[in-house]
């Protein structure tokens, strides 16, 4: 699971009302090379939350991300590689997601977050 | 006629590893998810802006329907009930992301994150009952409303399925207009029992001159979905259009927006 998805996720058991971001437990990530595309980049960046982005690539080992962001950011090539590489080319291969508000714990397989709620959960 | 896998067990139990594998090595299969992958592509009528989006593969399976999504220059999140099918889809090295997850659970994404959906043969299976504890009106009200949600404004979702009957149809329709989509159903070849299609076409956000629902293919005489008549299909049509203000349907043009 790239980060992209990670940004998107959110927990949605029944009564939670802030259910992003989960929080990463990493046991064993990887990264994998795809092609830079900086149109979707400046598509994609309105959407994120940063915090949520930075704190993740983080657990990753990534510490080449800014912490406070802005749209001016974009135009400078170095900056938008950075994004890019936390975005996109981070997989989550091993480990849990972690709902902020129920503590309740996703795991994580082979890349695939079992998102399955039980029947009192939904 | 076969009996239908809705039919026969809950997906998580009917996809099992064999039946995933069995799905993703018949060539006729792999060409028909292609080939409706291709046409939810293009009823989803993304902007021509050369821009990749992020989509979601709504019950992506082995991913087939995605490696569409792929070819076409899109990101993708898949979601899938089945673990044996996402299995094969790693196996088949997707470029997606894959989640396992119940759509009819609610779809679990931030509000407003998602530039469009595809579903190919997927939804009618929340209509089924297969635990006490599924309700298929919650289910289809808790996957559309929740669809709706993480839907960017003006997004779409194209969701082809093969319904069981024409009541079945009507719910899945009314469900989806219940929370706020405008479209409707665009039925490709609806004179062919064999090559027929339903496509559910959903546009997040109240209908405008800009939502205009493509028209489907292999109709003769050129005529639009809302004004055939007759069968039972369309009757279906017909339905999920009366609940919608006005008569936006009636533009011919194909996918046209601004």
């Amino acid at each position: 699971m790239r980060l992209l998805t990670h940004n998107m996720l959110s927990c949605n058991i029944r009564g939670v009302t802030k259910g992003f971001p989960l929080e990463l437990e990493v046991e064993n990530f990887v990264t994998k090379e795809v092609p830079f595309n900086p149109d979707f980049l400046k598509h994609m960046f309105p959407k994120i939350e940063w915090k949520a982005l930075h704190d993740a690539a983080k657990k990753m080992d990534d510490n080449d991300l800014p912490e406070q962001v802005d749209a001016s950011m974009l135009e400078n090539d170095d900056f938008l590689h950075r994004f890019h590489h936390a975005l996109l080319e981070l997989h989550l291969e091993e480990g849990a997601l972690i709902c902020p508000e129920t503590g309740r714990r996703f795991p994580v397989n082979k890349g695939i977050p079992n998102m399955l709620l039980h029947e009192d959960e939904v | 006629m076969a009996t239908r896998p809705e039919n026969q067990a809950p997906p998580e139990i009917f996809y099992n590893d064999s039946e995933a594998r069995k799905y993703t090595t018949s060539s006729r299969i792999i060409e028909i998810q292609a080939k409706l992958a291709e046409r939810a592509l293009e009823l989803l009528a993304l902007p021509d802006d050369g821009i990749p989006k992020l989509l979601l593969d709504i019950g992506c399976g082995s991913g087939l329907s995605g490696e569409t999504i792929s070819e076409n220059g899109h990101h993708w999140i898949g979601l899938d009930i089945s673990s044996s099918m996402l299995d094969i889809a790693l196996e088949r090295e997707v470029d997606g992301d894959l989640l396992l997850s119940d759509i009819g659970q609610g779809l679990c994404l931030r509000p407003g994150t998602v530039d469009g959906a595809i579903s190919i043969s997927a939804i009618q299976w929340l209509c089924n009952a297969d635990k006490s504890c599924n309700e298929p009106r919650l289910r289809l009200k808790a996957f559309f409303g929740t669809l709706y949600r993480c839907l960017s404004r003006g997004a779409r979702a194209v969701l082809q399925l093969y319904p069981e009957s024409p009541a079945q149809l009507e719910m899945i329709t009314a469900a989806a207009m219940r929370t706020g989509f405008s479209g409707g159903l665009v039925v490709d070849f609806p004179h062919s029992t064999r090559a027929k299609k339903y496509f559910l076409c959903l546009i997040c956000g109240p209908p405008s001159v800009n939502t205009t629902l493509p028209k489907a293919k292999g109709e003769q005489g050129g005529s639009e979905t809302d004004e055939s008549s007759g069968d039972e299909e369309n009757s279906a049509v017909g339905f999920s259009e009366r609940r919608r203000p006005r008569k936006k349907l009636r533009v011919s043009k194909k996918g046209q927006r601004s």
